[in-house]
């Protein structure tokens, strides 16, 4: 009885690990960096990845390029980047962010994530969804979480 | 009426406004409405004219007696001209532009509702006024007065095309319905509540120890739950024929619906999200009102108003609980269903949902007014620091958000037990005063937070996001 018992928890826990899974890889690259002029905001990988790919100097004065998670910190729905109000809002509770992925409104406690991003050996820049940075955490300053700006 | 389709077509073929307010359709349909409207009144005539009593006419028109009904005759009279004006002349919105609702009036309406401050106003003092004005409320002919009124307000206003497709979103439509439903019970508890407070004004018991005659469940409970199971089932038939299904495009992963509603049933708690931290409107203040509710018997000490309706000798429990199901509740949910558009922002009932409406909210926490007003830097530790090194500062920067939840769960309680609340304390004893205390100051701390965040934009009072930790 415990040996069925066991086995058949083990089989469970078996079970909670695929052969094979069905998602995107988490390194994947997104052009040049001159594909990403400054000040501006990119959709372009938003709907397969999940990303949005910001380039601006309003975060600390540094002129960065960085890809931020489209993920709202507040309870996690997807927020829109509005172009003519230059903000990131939640549909769901109304949070909204600074171009820089800073939160300024609504109840978001902590701003968006930045997820990790390098320039690849092939000179196209490269981002790596299984990290990521928060920035009350100090982890912004961390130099996987940007390329230089002045790349682009 | 293949005429009028043709007309119908050919209107909405050769109309340019991708919105219109009035549509032979739409005018078409309110004749069907004020017809129902029609029906409804003849019935009451009918009945007023052998309930009510007599008025008597002014002495420029002949100063003699009338019978109540004749008003409501008249009344009915005149909505049956209005229904058959709309069935006759749909095609011809000119001819009924008396029956819409005018701008002026539309921009006064958005203007209260159409920010949250305003509505909540609107919606607490309402509730105040409900319980002075109870007695008067709770007449038969001025609770129908304010159906008529209710239905009146959204006759017209299905002339706007905004207020249409609010209204008439599948989702929405039950809650139009629940409105109606929440008014006519709590009308209802108040007609009762009102005559036995009468009768033992009169040192009388209560109508429902005079009415006590035993009934048997075989057949009297049996017949009435299966006529009410055939009737549910027959409406939810026929609710599912009539009304589609508000399906809508397949999930994904990376876009979410703008705006994006919680079942409604859930759009207060959504609302609370709004103000609270998730792990707080989402987890621990719906847990504290579960567990409240389970706790008021406990927690009460009156003995009165057991097996009957009555106002007077619970006012205390009864407004509570009104307080807090109907402004926080109910109210929130209308706020949720009606209000709320793209973004979150809030619309009023007339107002185009605007993706870009713009809304300023830089929302400030308490421990960024404290450290800024006394022109102090926030306490930060050093970059690179461990947790230990870093929480003292994070306490310290945190310190006056601290303090003032303490204040207000553990100091304001034995205030009010000294103060307003010093019989409850007597009654109550230590322990059950705590806990009574808690919740209520747990429920009032919604409204407190929304009034703050309106007022001076108050984010959090104790803001740690690195610890995942704010209220």
């Amino acid at each position: 009885m415990a040996a069925t018992s066991l086995i058949w928890l083990l089989d469970l826990a078996r079970f909670m690990f695929p052969n094979v899974l069905v998602e995107p890889p988490t390194k994947f690259k997104i052009g040049p960096a001159s594909d990403y002029p400054l000040g501006g905001v990119s959709t372009k990988w938003l709907a397969a990845r999940g990303v949005w790919i910001v380039h601006t100097d309003q975060y600390k004065g540094r002129n960065l390029i960085y890809a931020l998670a489209s993920v709202c910190t507040h309870l996690g729905c997807t927020p829109n980047w509005l172009e003519g109000e230059q903000k990131y809002k939640c549909p769901c509770h109304g949070s909204g962010f600074y171009i820089n992925g800073v939160n300024f409104e609504g109840p978001a406690p902590r701003p968006l994530e930045r997820l990790g991003i390098k320039l690849a050996s092939d000179g196209q820049l490269e981002v790596d969804k299984s990290v990521k940075f928060q920035e009350e955490m100090g982890q912004w300053e961390d130099s996987n979480s940007f390329v230089d700006g002045a790349l682009a | 009426m293949n005429s009028l389709s043709l007309i119908t077509s050919c209107l909405t073929l050769g109309s340019t406004d991708p919105h219109p307010n009035v549509t032979p359709s739409v005018l078409y349909g309110l004749g069907w409405l004020y017809l129902i409207l029609f029906a409804m009144n003849a019935v009451w005539t009918w009945k007023s004219y052998h309930r009510d009593c007599h008025f008597r006419l002014p002495e420029f028109l002949g100063g003699m007696g009338m019978p109540n009904a004749a008003v409501w005759a008249m009344y009915s009279i005149a909505l049956l001209l209005v229904s058959v004006t709309h069935l006759t002349c749909a095609s011809v919105p000119e001819a009924l532009r008396w029956f819409v609702m005018p701008d002026f009036a539309k921009s006064a309406i958005d203007f209260v509702v159409a920010d949250a401050r305003r509505y909540f106003a609107v919606t607490t003092f309402g509730f105040i006024g409900m319980l002075l004005l109870r007695n008067w409320l709770a007449k038969p002919s001025v609770g129908w007065v304010l159906l008529n009124l209710s239905l009146l307000f959204l006759c017209v206003s299905l002339t706007d095309w905004d207020f249409r497709q609010i209204v008439g979103k599948p989702d929405n439509v039950p809650i139009v319905a629940m409105l109606f439903i929440v008014g006519f019970f709590t009308w209802l508890f108040f007609y009762r509540a009102n005559e036995n407070d009468r009768r033992s004004a009169l040192g009388k018991g209560p109508i429902e120890a005079e009415n006590n005659e035993k009934v048997l469940t075989w057949p009297d409970l049996v017949y009435t739950e299966m006529i009410c199971m055939i009737a549910v089932t027959a409406l939810l038939i026929l609710w599912g024929i009539a009304l589609q299904a508000p399906l809508e495009e397949p999930a994904s992963a990376v876009k979410t619906p703008n705006p994006s509603k919680a079942p409604w049933y859930f759009l207060g708690l959504q609302e609370m999200l709004v103000y609270y931290d998730p792990w707080l409107a989402g987890v621990v203040f719906p847990s504290v009102i579960l567990g409240g509710m389970m706790a008021i018997p406990y927690i009460d000490f009156n003995k009165l108003g057991n097996g009957y309706y009555t106002f007077n000798e619970r006012k205390f429990a009864i407004t509570t609980f009104m307080f807090g199901f109907l402004p926080l509740w109910v109210g929130m949910i209308i706020l949720g269903t009606f209000l709320r558009g793209p973004n979150w922002n809030v619309f009023g009932i007339y107002e185009f949902w605007d993706v870009h409406k713009l809304e300023a909210l830089n929302n400030v926490n308490l421990s960024e007014y404290f450290w800024y007003g006394i022109g102090q830097p926030l306490p930060m530790a050093p970059a690179g620091a461990d947790f230990w090194t870093q929480a003292p500062y994070i306490l310290l920067r945190e310190l006056v958000g601290f303090v003032a939840i303490g204040v207000y769960l553990g100091v304001l309680p034995m205030v009010m037990a000294m103060t307003v609340f010093k019989k409850f304390f007597l009654r109550m004893g230590f322990l059950r005063f705590m806990v009574f205390s808690n919740l209520v100051l747990m429920m009032a701390a919604l409204p407190l937070k929304m009034v703050l965040r309106w007022a001076v934009n108050l984010k959090y009072f104790i803001a740690i996001p690195e610890w995942f930790f704010n209220v």
